[in-house]
């Protein structure tokens, strides 16, 4: 109710200065054609489909990230040659800004999906591997130790132990991943992506002046991003770690 | 049931060699309610996570039943002082579960187990609760639950109930006597608290430390249940004190 308001108020004043006749309106368009805009973009379906394709390219990065990403952070905690040859290469990857690497996919795989994907990969895989690896090594000890006792090795205690006993450190690390991912999506997009997708709509407005459509397609952005976390997100914890008192709820 | 014969533990620390367990040797017969008493330090629990095979001896043998211990075994049950040693993703019922479940058991098996087991310690109501919404007294009987569920012949407890309130204690140590006369395992109890050793304990080992070695075995032939308040339970207790305060005044 109260984020209900606060964007209420944000976007009353944004009205106000587009109403001024301070600005250009094509530059800075009213609420009402922004809407209408993205209504009629709604309506005819592109909006969609360039949304689809977004999230077919952040979903598919996210996929492989937090498969390199698991598999990583697992074997870095549990072997310390592993963790010794990978740490120094994460750290020294790790600052580089995901959408610096756009231009080199580029030019290794052309325009289009692979190099969006990459992109998406790069800023998705650091926190699933970090938090993996941070996840797998608080593991509580007597966990291990009272599953030792009942017979739990190899196998079984990975699964049934250390999966679980890291599972809060993960969640967190999937947030952080999808919330990087949807950021570097849209970015890649407008370098990387020949014709579809949410950040290319935007990119290719700009060189017709449409604003509308730049907002329109912010705003879809925002919806998504918020609704994934609101809807996917948020749950997976309740269900889990918050269910079972391991992180408590916000 | 219970042989450990001539049991050290030596680890090295920065100023040298500690002995933290000197040769003891000790026995507990098939269903006997053996308690390790003594201040800390002196080893008791050491010698408890030896008997475990959470990590062997530098010399001496520990035999199970006949068998040298190597490492874990479903052949003992262990329940520690620690609340949080029960998995808070699963609950009271899918944590009693758990060693059947290593054992291969089916679901619907080894679920019926684990409700008799939690039935035994008056939590089968609390079965599909998790574990952070059960209290601390409650969360100890259920890794007692857990500890027995896959039938092990001895079961093996630090200081299961030290960090519980008096009164709760007090209550524990009535359920445990009444599981234990129900299942007759063989249990091995560590406890620095002396009137609980006299209250559950066939025989007590006092130990002292600096080296950890075995300074009295104290025979507790009370009928059961036991009145803490009876003149032969005081003199018990009273025994065991002068056990533990001469080796404080002599060190």
């Amino acid at each position: 109710m109260r984020a209900l308001l606060s964007i209420g108020v944000f976007l009353a004043a944004y009205e106000a200065v587009a109403r001024s006749g301070w600005f250009a309106a094509a530059l800075v368009p009213t609420l009402e054609v922004s809407l209408r805009t993205l209504w009629a973009m709604l309506g005819d379906g592109s909006m969609a489909g360039h949304a689809g394709n977004t999230l077919f390219r952040v979903f598919s990065g996210l996929a492989l990230a937090c498969a390199f990403g698991l598999a990583l952070g697992f074997l870095m905690a549990r072997y310390r040659p592993v963790e010794r040859l990978f740490l120094p290469l994460v750290s020294a990857l790790m600052p580089i800004p995901s959408l610096a690497w756009a231009p080199v996919f580029i030019l290794w795989f052309g325009l289009g999906n692979t190099a969006t994907i990459l992109v998406v990969f790069y800023a998705a895989t650091f926190p699933m591997v970090i938090n993996t690896w941070s996840g797998a090594r608080a593991v509580n000890p007597i966990w291990l130790r009272a599953a030792g006792a009942m017979g739990a090795g190899g196998t079984s205690m990975f699964w049934k132990v250390v999966v679980p006993g890291a599972s809060p450190f993960i969640i967190t690390g999937l947030r952080l991943a999808f919330q990087r991912a949807w950021i570097a999506v849209v970015g890649a997009e407008m370098l990387a992506a020949s014709a579809f997708g949410l950040g290319w709509v935007i990119f290719d407005a700009k060189e017709f002046l449409n604003a509308d459509i730049m907002l329109a397609a912010l705003a879809v952005i925002g919806a998504i991003g918020f609704a994934l976390e609101k809807f996917a997100f948020q749950p997976l914890e309740r269900h889990t770690v918050v269910r079972w008192g391991m992180v408590k709820r916000a | 049931m219970i042989e450990i014969e001539k049991v050290s533990l030596e680890y090295e620390t920065p100023s040298g060699k500690t002995l933290a367990v000197d040769s003891v040797s000790l026995g507990a017969a098939e269903s006997e309610f053996l308690c390790l008493v003594g201040p800390s330090g002196c080893g008791k629990t050491t010698l408890l996570n030896m008997i475990a095979g959470f990590f062997p001896p530098s010399a001496g043998e520990i035999r199970v039943a006949g068998k040298t211990v190597s490492g874990q075994g479903l052949d003992r049950g262990i329940v520690f002082q620690d609340f949080a040693q029960l998995f808070p993703w699963r609950t009271a019922l899918g944590n009693v579960a758990f060693g059947l479940e290593m054992k291969g058991m089916p679901k619907e098996e080894r679920e019926r187990i684990a409700l008799e087991q939690l039935r035994l310690v008056k939590l089968e109501k609390f079965a599909g609760a998790y574990p952070h919404h059960l209290s601390g007294g409650m969360q100890q009987r259920v890794a007692i639950a857990r500890a027995l569920a896959y039938n092990p012949g001895v079961l093996l407890m630090d200081e299961p109930f030290a960090a519980l309130d008096a009164l709760t204690r007090e209550d524990m140590q009535r359920l445990l006597a009444e599981v234990w006369r129900e299942t007759r395992k063989t249990v091995v109890y560590v406890t620095h608290n002396v009137a609980e050793a006299v209250y559950l304990a066939d025989r007590v080992v006092v130990m002292t430390p600096h080296p950890g070695r075995v300074k009295a075995v104290v025979p507790i032939a009370l009928p059961r249940p036991r009145d803490p308040l009876s003149v032969e339970f005081l003199q018990h207790q009273k025994q065991l004190i002068a056990h533990l305060t001469k080796e404080e005044a002599a060190s």
